[in-house]
């Protein structure tokens, strides 16, 4: 338990390096976060409930959320698996159609009516949580379907086809109706009469359960393949790693986990039109991840949040919105060509074994080699 | 050429831009809500809503002018029972989310008691929606599905919608005498889909044969071959209910593969000649009938010096949306001075639901002809029948009551 970290670490010191080290356990550790996130989702609560937070403040945190989740999970396949799909959209679009349809229909089926997604009736609450997952499933179908032969491809090659089907997932939705004669996306009118089953708790507790499966499938050993593909492809197959089986397992994750935020945007919209889930919507998710830095989670919340938040402050500039995009992100990738966080990730548990250990960056180290260079540090404690 | 910056040195200029922009922010805020206190000493507070950036944004921009003209002139006038109306303008882009923040932010943090808007179909059924809870009064100037009135009763709406055009043409179709009429419509545009169904239930219905309904898909210019398949049947009248750049290309290639016989539209035929571009050659606009609330041509007292005021105004002709959206203010209006009448403190529920029995009750004598309701959101309303005389110019054909 003690050998937990650092996994891949340059110029860190190691675990020797100051002698008798003092660690978390790691049961100590998720108690911790665990605690921390509850604390926060309460505290937000309060404050909603309170009135601190009005409901047009907490919608655009759903908004966060929701795009916290699809940065979190495009970041799976950019940041670890190191390629560049451009199609996140259409998952995300797969997802929201598949959740309010399973919503919409079980809903009928039981008798649930629009009120009690408001009031958060237990049958509700249980329907909410299975259209999310099957919101995800569609994704994730969609994800094999896709990654399959997509993933034969590398670099340009990969955007383009990612792209593609991401446009076939949108024409499809558009003309199925149509194609098979009866009511199901609603075409291009759009899918309506889902009910607004989105909260705050409800975004930001999948937010917490995204971001902890992420965290744990990374450092587990299916993580260490996808990340051992993405430094080298070839090493990796010689290693004996199945790259294919990976690297497709990456998409499908990605691919789910984007269904799930997809859901959650449709019951914070309350409709659907095909026309949303464009190309642009991808881009944007994959410009949250380039600018927080491909393959750190906390850089990838962090500017979802920012540009979620951003062209809502500045609501009266809102028009410079897409000249601001690309002057940010000329800026960083000049300044900061690894994103504004590069690899780096936050971990609660560190910061307090570095308080255990008096291990302060103001005090001299004269013990252990001054770590100059980047922490390589992949991935570690939410 | 460029050092590249580590990690903690971006953070911390980050950090320093950051606290130096929230500084900035709040000083504003500071500045907004001391303006805010001036406001409060009477003036009502609408909000007008639309796309005015993005793909539609000719239509948000197009609503807006209207709307903003209306509530003009009725704060020269004296205002709302001696009230000055003030309009709170926010773009959402034509993105249904976008609405969704730009009407929480309207009712939560500008305290509006009434909105115009939204434009389009989807963002509009977005707000319609976040709006029943708040029981909020939005008149809505052109959102056309059937949907958007259906959540509440605080969603009105100043147009008629798809089906209603497709039934009012399908009407004309008969009146006029035609047996069989063939239909080209864009495929995956709901507009374009919900007036070619109705139009063509209700033709079937009244024994007029459709020969051809063929379609196309977005951004086609080129329309030889469905117009071949249509012509071959022969039909006395073709169906061209889309927007008016294709119908220009669709009746230009028609003539030229000489089919000299009716045209039928809906209102987004409105602009097919004269402003900027003409979309079609006056001498094939012959035999061109679409139906549309408002035309500039339409020479009632009330429609003629709405056109002489918007041109006095923004220096251009006014077209259907333009109309519109001066209408959806009217309608607003109305509702709004209901509730004043009434002695009703602003923002209390009381206030709201007294708009809405307003609108719901009253009709006013808009420059699209006279709105009122009968228990729904769906006005009742006139409709016209616009052609083309030979030089091109806009004719009202004939006036269809409702």
């Amino acid at each position: 338990m003690s050998e937990k970290r650092p996994i891949i670490s340059t110029g860190g010191r190691g675990p020797a390096a100051g002698g008798a080290r003092r660690t978390l356990p790691m049961p100590a550790r998720y108690a911790i976060n665990a605690i921390v996130v509850l604390v926060l989702l309460v505290l937000g609560e309060l404050m909603i409930s309170g009135g601190a937070i009005n409901r047009y403040q907490s919608t655009v945190l759903e908004q966060v959320g929701i795009y916290i989740i699809l940065a979190v999970s495009l970041n799976i396949a950019t940041g670890y698996l190191g390629q560049l799909p451009l199609g996140h959209a259409g998952f995300m679009s797969m997802g929201a159609y598949g959740c309010s349809i399973f919503i919409i229909r079980m809903s009928e089926f039981l008798g649930v009516g629009a009120r009690d997604f408001v009031t958060g009736t237990p049958m509700a609450f249980l329907i909410v949580i299975g259209g999310l997952i099957v919101g995800g499933l569609c994704a994730a179908i969609a994800g094999i379907i896709i990654g399959i032969p997509a993933l034969r491809l590398k670099g340009d090659y990969l955007a383009i086809i990612t792209l593609a089907f991401a446009e076939i997932i949108r024409v499809v939705m558009l003309n199925i109706d149509d194609v098979l004669g009866f009511e199901l996306t609603g075409g291009a009118a759009g899918l309506t009469g889902i009910p607004g089953f989105s909260s705050f708790l409800l975004v930001f507790g999948c937010v917490a359960v995204v971001c902890f499966l992420i965290h744990t499938m990374m450092k587990s050993r299916h993580g260490r393949a996808i990340l051992a593909i993405r430094d080298n492809e070839i090493a990796a197959e010689a290693t004996g790693v199945n790259t294919t089986y990976y690297k497709t397992l990456a998409f499908v994750v990605s691919a789910f986990f984007a269904g799930v935020a997809g859901g959650l945007y449709a019951g914070c919209v309350g409709v659907l039109q095909p026309a949303v889930f464009g190309f642009m919507k991808s881009i944007e998710i994959l410009v949250m991840v380039v600018l927080g830095g491909m393959g750190s989670m906390l850089g990838s919340a962090i500017s979802a949040t920012v540009l979620t938040i951003l062209p809502e402050a500045l609501r009266a500039f809102s028009e410079y919105r897409m000249i601001a995009y690309a002057v940010v992100l000329i800026i960083v990738m000049i300044f900061r060509p690894q994103g504004l966080l590069g690899s780096y990730d936050f971990s609660l548990s560190r910061i307090i074994e570095r308080v255990m250990n008096r291990d302060f960056p103001w005090r001299k180290r004269n013990d252990a080699p001054a770590d100059t260079a980047e922490e390589k540090e992949v991935s570690a404690d939410v | 050429m460029f050092e590249n910056i580590s990690r903690r040195q971006f953070v911390t200029g980050s950090a320093a831009a950051m606290l130096g922009l929230g500084l900035v922010g709040c000083g504003g805020n500071g500045g907004g809500e001391s303006t805010e206190g001036g406001d409060a000493s009477g003036a009502i507070k609408v909000g007008i809503m639309g796309p005015h950036t993005g793909d539609n944004s000719s239509y948000g921009l197009a609503c807006l002018n209207g709307a903003q003209l209306y509530f003009k002139q009725l704060n020269a006038d004296g205002g709302v029972n001696g009230k000055q109306v003030e309009p709170v303008v926010y773009d959402e882009k034509g993105d249904a989310t976008e609405a969704v923040n730009a009407y929480n932010r309207l009712v939560q943090e500008d305290g509006v008691t009434g909105i115009v808007g939204d434009v389009t179909t989807g963002p509009t059924i977005a707000v319609a929606k976040a709006s029943v809870a708040d029981n909020m009064p939005c008149v809505t100037p052109s959102a056309t599905a059937a949907d958007v009135v259906t959540y509440g009763e605080n969603y009105f709406r100043a147009c008629v919608t798809d089906p209603e055009q497709g039934r009012v043409m399908a009407n004309f179709a008969v009146e006029q005498g035609y047996k069989s009429v063939a239909t080209l419509y864009l495929n995956g545009s709901d507009y374009s889909e919900g007036v070619n169904a109705a139009f063509c239930e209700e033709a079937e219905a009244a024994g007029i044969t459709i020969t051809a309904q063929e379609s196309y898909a977005e951004g086609d210019v080129d329309f030889n071959s469905q117009l071949t398949n249509i012509i071959g049947t022969n039909p006395d009248a073709i169906l061209v209910p889309n927007y008016y750049q294709d119908d220009g290309m669709i009746v230009t290639q028609a003539r030229a593969q000489g089919y000299d016989k009716v045209f039928l539209g809906v209102d987004g035929w409105s602009g097919i000649y004269g402003g900027s571009e003409n979309y079609a050659d006056a001498a094939d606009l012959h035999d061109c009938y679409y139906c549309c609330a408002f035309s500039s041509s339409n020479e009632s007292e009330i429609a003629t010096k709405f056109v002489e005021d918007y041109e006095a105004e923004y220096g251009e002709t006014p077209t259907n949306f333009c109309a519109l959206g001066y209408d959806a203010a009217m309608v607003l209006a109305n509702g709004l001075a209901a509730a004043e009448e009434a002695g009703l403190e602003p923002g209390s529920e009381d206030y709201k639901q007294a708009v809405i029995d307003g609108i719901a009750s009253g009709t006013v004598e808009g420059v699209t002809g006279s709105i009122s309701y009968e228990g729904t959101g769906d006005p009742v309303k006139s409709s016209l029948i616009i052609t083309f005389a030979e030089d091109g110019a806009e004719e009202t054909f004939e006036v269809l009551e409702a």
